[in-house]
């Protein structure tokens, strides 16, 4: 190959003029593009301290800094841990989601991680009765709820991924019927219920911080880590994935290896967050989206970092605003749904493009 | 030489392509012509990997597509298909750019950068080699992925009707482009062609395919007759001589 390409450069004469140093196919490759995107990095950044200090400090009665403060703030951080976690999880696997799947305009909640978690929610109320919301939580309940998640999730790529007519449209359809019909399911149970029983499992049913138990986290945080490492030393893999399937076998990638890998740490990252703190189907979207508008390229080196804090600055403003203003402890998925969808409007609409 | 050996595909019931039996040599542009649905881009997408075999075997320059590993293929054949799902606020450069991926997975060094130049120069993209690609118009995208097919830097060429969209200056200058390409870059060149007189003028054989099997293979003064066009394409064609050779009118 080397000598061909010698005696190819031999006929294809370069451009009389030497080749500028702006000749270069790195991403951000003007000066411009590399300051606005650090910028946005350096303010979501600030934005993000801000409102994980903001968390531990605000209402803090102990003056910042002293020893009551900090134990008060330990106390705290559980929740901060917790916020960081999902952020990380529903970032990463919404924009590796998105690209395997060459659609921005979907989330992966839409493959039934939801719907099976609302499922066993309501299943475990309906035949125990409110004690079933204490039977289901625990460490091992939560390890069995992900393996389920996960199980499903892989029965369906396997399965209609490695068939010899598979193909992603159709598994995204199966997928939304499946969790399409796993909610009817749920409804029908939960319209069952008695009132009481109905309200605390409502409860569940939002996404919300405060689900989570401490000791959970052991669990999490190493497998949202783990996911999110292999799928960031994946970016470069990712970047072909997104160009579809023809060019990127064309370029040498085992497509369908790289989407089944990708699809199974997506269901991970997804099934760990949704068993943590319940249903968020809209954050995912909606930072993904963001963090194209906000990185302005393709790469997914620069989208992750961008994603991640998008969704941390989201996650935790949310969370700041129900626990200091409206004193609605914890339940984000409703105030992140509201502004989240106007801001997202705001910048569709602005700048006419997805 | 791309070889085929007892080619078949199904599609389910009716509709076969092949047994087909065919050899292309090194070097040159070969077209592929024929009528809708005769299974020119499915011997075009079977020789390229994109698509498998029910029967027979393809061997590139020696390598079984099936057999081979897709990533040393890679660095053997590049495929552009026809429709390509293309991704917002990539630009022309870094497009063209991977190409390079089969060789640096990536990350780029500085060869890689300087055969990324050429190959953006080679299709007169320089101008435009960091607008975005939703900035072009169809034409300019369509030699943006020529571009990055060559940047891929393989013996072997497979491209599936490259002047879809084009109008007929472009068409006429990605034809000549091919046509250095193939010459100046020893490049081996198949090309599946819709408009019969492009494929007359600028290609070295011409392979007719109908109903899943090849026809006619030979060189254009031998395919460009009143007869095998007829034949081939099933409306009355008659070849005039034109100022720059035959040419086939059928309208």
């Amino acid at each position: 190959m080397a000598e061909m390409t010698a005696s190819r450069s031999r006929v294809t004469e370069p451009p009389a003029a030497a080749p500028s140093p702006a000749r270069t196919s790195r991403t951000l490759s003007t000066g411009r593009a590399r300051r606005r995107y650090w910028t946005i990095v350096t303010v979501l950044s600030i934005l993000a301290v801000g409102f994980a200090f903001g968390l531990l400090a605000w209402n803090n009665p102990m003056p910042v800094g002293s020893d009551g403060f900090w134990r008060i703030a330990e106390m705290r951080s559980t929740n901060l841990v917790v916020m960081i976690v999902v952020a990380i999880c529903q970032a990463v696997a919404t924009v590796s989601f998105q690209t395997v799947t060459n659609n921005r305009i979907i989330t992966p909640s839409i493959m039934g991680f939801e719907a099976l978690y609302i499922a066993i929610q309501t299943t475990a109320v309906y035949f125990l009765g409110v004690a079933g919301i204490i039977a289901i939580q625990g460490v091992s309940q939560f390890l069995l709820q992900i393996a389920l998640m996960v199980g499903l999730s892989m029965l369906l790529y396997g399965w209609l991924l490695s068939g010899r007519y598979g193909n992603l449209q159709v598994m995204l359809l199966i997928g939304i019927v499946i969790g399409g019909g796993l909610a009817s399911v749920s409804t029908f149970m939960q319209r069952l219920l008695t009132p009481s029983e109905f309200d605390v499992l409502a409860a569940r049913l939002f996404g919300n911080i405060a689900n989570a138990d401490a000791s959970y986290l052991p669990i999490a945080v190493p497998l949202c880590l783990g996911a999110t490492a292999v799928l960031l030393w994946s970016s470069r893999r990712l970047n072909i994935v997104a160009l579809g399937r023809d060019a990127s076998v064309g370029l040498g990638l085992n497509h369908r290896r790289e989407t089944m890998r990708v699809l199974f740490l997506v269901s991970i990252l997804m099934a760990v967050s949704t068993a943590l703190i319940g249903p968020m189907t809209f954050l995912g979207f909606l930072v993904a989206t963001l963090a194209y508008q906000f990185a302005d390229t393709h790469d997914h080196r620069y989208v992750f970092p961008v994603a991640v804090l998008t969704c941390f600055v989201v996650l935790s403003g949310a969370y700041f605003v129900m626990r200091n203003i409206f004193y609605a402890n914890g339940v984000v998925s409703i105030i992140i749904e509201l502004v989240g969808g106007l801001v997202f409007l705001f910048v569709i609409l602005r700048k006419g493009r997805l | 030489m791309i070889t085929l050996k007892g080619v078949r595909k199904d599609y389910g019931g009716e509709v076969t392509i092949g047994p087909v039996d065919l050899e292309l040599p090194k070097g040159g542009l070969t077209a592929l012509v024929g009528p809708n649905g005769a299974g020119k881009s499915t011997l075009l997408t079977m020789m390229g990997r994109l698509l498998g075999l029910d029967e027979g075997t393809i061997e590139i320059a020696g390598y079984d597509v099936v057999e081979t590993a897709s990533k040393d293929l890679a660095k053997i054949v590049s495929i552009l298909r026809q429709e390509n799902h293309f991704v917002t606020r990539l630009t022309v450069r870094q497009l063209v750019a991977f190409g390079r991926f089969p060789y640096s997975k990536g990350r780029l060094t500085v060869a890689d950068e300087e055969i990324i130049s050429r190959a953006i120069d080679f299709l007169d993209l320089t101008d435009l080699e960091h607008r975005y690609l939703d900035q072009l118009s169809g034409g300019q995208r369509q030699r943006a992925y020529v571009a990055m097919v060559l940047s891929q830097d393989t013996e072997y060429v497979l491209l599936d009707e490259p002047l879809n969209n084009l109008d007929m200056r472009h068409s006429v200058q990605m034809m000549k482009h091919l046509r250095r390409a193939a010459e100046e870059l020893d490049r081996t060149i198949v090309i599946v062609l819709h408009d019969i007189n492009f494929a007359g003028h600028y290609a070295d054989r011409i392979c007719a395919v109908k109903d899943g099997s090849v026809v006619e293979y030979g060189t254009p003064e031998r395919i460009m007759t009143d007869e095998v066009l007829t034949r081939v394409f099933e409306t009355p064609v008659t070849v005039v001589d034109g100022p720059n050779g035959p040419l086939a009118v059928y309208y």
